[in-house]
């Protein structure tokens, strides 16, 4: 076992791992935070997506060794500091982005990481944005509708599902 | 996963040193690593990760030459290797986003998988696989399917790129891995053109000579137009059978020689 210190969410935590945890299963068993999900274990999904230092990952395939001392963001941290719920997420259920809501936090995560390198994405923009997150619930299009939505652009021409 | 020890050195020399221990191994960007790890296909007794030394991160240009630090991610390269574009857009494409933030050019190299996209720019842009020992030319590297010419705790630490006069890479995409059914990178220098297949052969990437004399006299798609691959030793599997990825061989070189017209 070792120690391990990085920043969750703004906030300095620290915990003892083996070599072979994973950054998911420190997020989620070390520190509680369940917001982000395993699906697939394998890589394919990404219910797992978690910012570190900026940059969107599989948490399911990341050692969480290999954080150390990174700047981590997970589901948790996307919302406003007064608990609401932040822009893209507020979209998300404004827009019924979802359907059993399992594959969301990676939804979620990629959409962040999407808008921050290309603020006002075109529809196509968006689907292959969200090549590794897979909806099995196949609600793409209220997604897609979704991040249009928070990225301020119209969407009252797209059609509702 | 079996259970190993974990080490994140900070230089290239402690990486070196950490990987003296027996059955130790390195560990890039883990996006082929960490699944095999997870079937227990692998156990090494200890990981060494490179993603804590920053001497392997970053790309520079100079005097027609892109060098590439082995521990760079691929959506660095993507965003940027400006000075080769057809090695940007290559990098822009593997994967998806999420796996262009950790998986590295070094891990791809050394794992050389026979259907992962790198191995091809690298083969034909008869680029130089920079180690923590020595210089490999890339015609003396790749030594067939997960096979190169690394030795045990090896490290590769750069990779410099001749820019092309010319070049594009064509990927056929395999839908759910989003590796290459067959890729086909183009690259024409001054002294000729190379042709390199990825996705196809059981050896692993390979240069496709009949098409590299062909488009060396005239580079266009006229050229390679009539010419068509051997299906002898090429991959037969679920997702295409060896007279399909012979086809597509063709196909791709097509479009890449298209493209980069």
């Amino acid at each position: 076992m070792t120690n391990v210190s990085m920043t969750v969410n703004g906030k300095a935590v620290s915990g003892e791992i083996e070599g072979r945890t994973l950054l998911v299963t420190f997020l989620r068993e070390g520190l509680g935070l369940t917001g982000t999900h395993v699906g697939c274990d394998t890589s394919q999904c990404g219910a797992c997506v978690v910012h570190v230092n900026g940059e969107a990952v599989k948490a399911c395939t990341m050692f969480a060794a290999d954080a150390e001392g990174a700047e981590v963001t997970t589901l948790e941290g996307m919302a406003n500091p007064d608990g609401s719920l932040g822009t893209i997420q507020a979209a998300f259920q404004e827009h019924h982005g979802l359907q059993c809501g399992f594959c969301t936090p990676g939804m979620v995560m990629s959409a962040a990481s999407l808008l921050k390198e290309n603020p006002k994405p075109s529809e196509a923009e968006i689907r292959d944005y969200l090549e590794g997150n897979l909806c099995r619930c196949t609600g793409y299009h209220n997604i897609v509708k979704a991040i249009m939505a928070a990225s301020g652009q119209d969407v009252s021409s797209m059609a509702a599902e | 996963m079996y259970e190993f020890d974990f080490e994140r050195p900070s230089t290239i020399a402690e990486a070196v040193a950490a990987l003296a221990t027996e059955d130790a191994q390195a560990l890039g960007g883990g996006q082929t690593l960490i699944p095999t790890l997870k079937q227990r296909l692998a156990s090494p007794s200890k990981l060494v990760s490179l993603s804590g030394i920053a001497e392997m991160k970053g790309i520079s240009a100079d005097g027609g030459t892109v060098t590439i630090g082995g521990g760079t991610s691929h959506a660095a390269v993507a965003a940027g290797a400006g000075a080769y574009p057809a090695l940007a857009a290559l990098a822009g494409n593997i994967g998806d986003p999420a796996v262009r933030s950790r998986g590295t050019i070094g891990g791809s190299l050394a794992n050389n998988d026979p259907s992962a996209c790198y191995p091809s720019a690298a083969l034909a842009s008869g680029a130089t696989i920079v180690t923590n020992t020595r210089e490999i030319a890339a015609d003396d590297y790749f030594e067939g399917m997960f096979t190169t010419a690394l030795e045990e705790g090896e490290i590769i630490t750069a990779v410099r790129f001749p820019v092309p006069d010319a070049a594009a890479y064509a990927k056929f995409e395999q839908p759910a891995s989003r590796f290459a059914l067959v890729g086909v990178f183009v690259a024409k220098y001054a002294d000729g053109v190379r042709v390199a297949v990825t996705g196809a052969s059981e050896d692993g990437v390979f240069r496709w000579t009949e098409a590299e004399e062909a488009l060396s006299a005239n580079f266009s798609v006229d050229a390679v137009a009539g010419l068509s691959a051997s299906a002898d030793g090429l991959i037969s599997d679920l997702h295409g059978d060896a007279a399909y990825r012979a086809h597509l061989i063709g196909v791709m070189t097509k479009r890449a020689v298209a493209a980069a017209s």
